[in-house]
């Protein structure tokens, strides 16, 4: 057995191990990529779906339209995709693929016009217009989906995060959360209020919905005040299209 | 047990009772605190723990003799990041909600001080048979603790067992609600995890009288 307390067999020793693993993982990882990623697209199907009421909820909990319908609940339900670059409006199917995060790096040069994906969907008659959107939390990165009528009142949201704390941020996708947006108005008159999370509300049980506020979770302040400023941030770039649906 | 000889058979007997790696060295314990929540999450904690632990125990009972001294330490906690890394990735592509519940409680398992305790108590001074062994015992120890807090954390608190309502609908009032029952939301909450052990580690030691210490 060579004398495994010399130094020459230790950084030997720790190369050797560092290449083995190295190999594994990345065998394993490119192996599965293309499942995983399956996976995130059927959950950003599910997540757009939700946030214009396709789902599954009761009592309380959240629950997505099941993976086995989904991509047929979707073509059903989302009737265009859209991908709005400054004033050209092109119609892209595949425009929910869009990675907002890349979009977001692109767009700091400022010769880059933004892409932005725009999802309408249409149940009993209504009509839905479906923003993601990107932000930041306590921890890591927040993002959600904001569905709005023709008369720009939210009527649902989807709020999903990477690693806010459990228990408190983490709180932002759940329903009691979520819920409260509903019926919430993002415009006073002619301008762009977006919807602010307000701690002491005065309005605690959401009564007013044009007050342009939500009640915050306690406990999760930093979540909070980030979800709101990616809410206004994000659901801003598209005011110039949403003015044109008001009729 | 047949199969194994008395000794071996104490590897996986002992943990699960008088030497419970949670109950009895309060190993592990946060883990246990912050994923019963649910009777579902517990056992897939518990399955994703009995791979690491029994994989682990053996890869580094093998390497025993060839391990510098000087970095064991590293190279353990490398094994156990790297199996850790691939059970999180296979969740990933086959059970895709469940990684979302559990989310960071996988990444978690690195620092899960029962795995990194048995590595270098064990493993490193046995052969991997009994390793092997020793790995299942300690993660069944373990299991069954996670199991059954949850086991009453869900049932007391959302009225349900792996999701399924078994006392009934809260909302219709149908089952045991209809009699005036509600659940007990506190029993969601981590305080309600740590009660829920300390009446196991209670129920245990006033049944087995060897484990209370003398002062």
């Amino acid at each position: 057995m060579a004398n495994t307390d010399k130094n020459s067999y230790t950084v030997l020793f720790a190369t050797g191990m560092v290449l083995i693993v190295g190999t594994l993982l990345a065998f394993v990882a490119s192996s599965l990529k293309e499942k995983i990623s399956e996976n995130k697209r059927i959950e950003k199907q599910q997540n757009i779906l939700y946030a214009m009421g396709v789902n599954d909820n009761e009592d309380g909990s959240v629950a997505f339209v099941s993976k086995k319908i989904v991509g047929s609940e979707f073509s059903k339900y989302i009737t265009k995709q859209i991908v709005i670059e400054g004033d050209k409006v092109t119609e892209n199917n595949e425009a929910y693929l869009i990675d907002l995060k890349k979009e977001e790096a692109k767009a700091k040069n400022k010769s880059y016009t933004r892409k932005l994906p725009l999802f309408i969907g249409q149940k009993e008659g209504e009509e839905f217009y479906i923003v993601p959107m990107r932000g930041k939390g306590l921890w890591d990165a927040i993002w959600g989906y904001v569905a709005i009528d023709n008369q720009l009142i939210v009527q649902g949201v989807y709020f999903d995060h990477a690693g806010e704390t459990p228990g408190l941020g983490s709180n932002i996708k759940e329903r009691f959360f979520m819920d409260d947006f509903i019926g919430e108005h993002i415009f006073d008159g002619d301008v762009f209020k977006g919807i602010a999370v307000i701690k002491g509300n005065a309005d605690p049980k959401n009564l007013n919905k044009t007050d342009f506020e939500v009640d915050a979770i306690a406990g999760a302040t930093i979540t909070g005040t980030g979800l709101a400023t990616m809410f206004k941030k994000d659901l801003e770039m598209y005011v110039p299209y949403l003015k044109t649906l008001k009729k | 047990m047949g199969l194994l000889s008395k000794k071996d058979a104490k590897l996986i007997t002992d943990p699960l009772a008088d030497n419970n790696p949670i109950t009895i060295q309060v190993l592990g314990i946060c883990s246990a605190l912050a994923i019963t929540a649910e009777l579902k999450a517990s056992i897939v904690m518990s399955i994703a723990v009995l791979f690491v632990l029994g994989v682990g125990n053996v890869i580094i009972s093998l390497m025993r003799n060839i391990i510098p001294s000087k970095i064991r330490i590293i190279v353990q906690l490398i094994v156990v990041a790297t199996l850790v890394i691939i059970v999180d990735l296979v969740l990933k592509a086959f059970a895709y909600e469940l990684s979302k519940t559990l989310s960071v409680f996988v990444g978690l398992i690195i620092t899960n001080c029962i795995i990194m305790g048995r590595f270098e108590a064990f493993a490193l001074a046995n052969g991997p048979w009994r390793s092997f062994l020793d790995g299942i015992g300690n993660a069944l120890g373990y299991g069954v603790i996670l199991i059954i807090v949850g086991f009453f954390r869900e049932l007391l608190g959302s009225g349900s067992l792996l999701g399924f309502k078994v006392l009934g609908d809260s909302i219709e009032k149908t089952g045991v609600y209809a009699y005036g029952y509600e659940n007990n939301g506190f029993m969601l909450l981590a305080p309600m995890a740590l009660i829920t052990l300390g009446i196991i580690i209670w129920v245990q030691r006033s049944r087995n009288g060897a484990l209370i210490e003398e002062n």
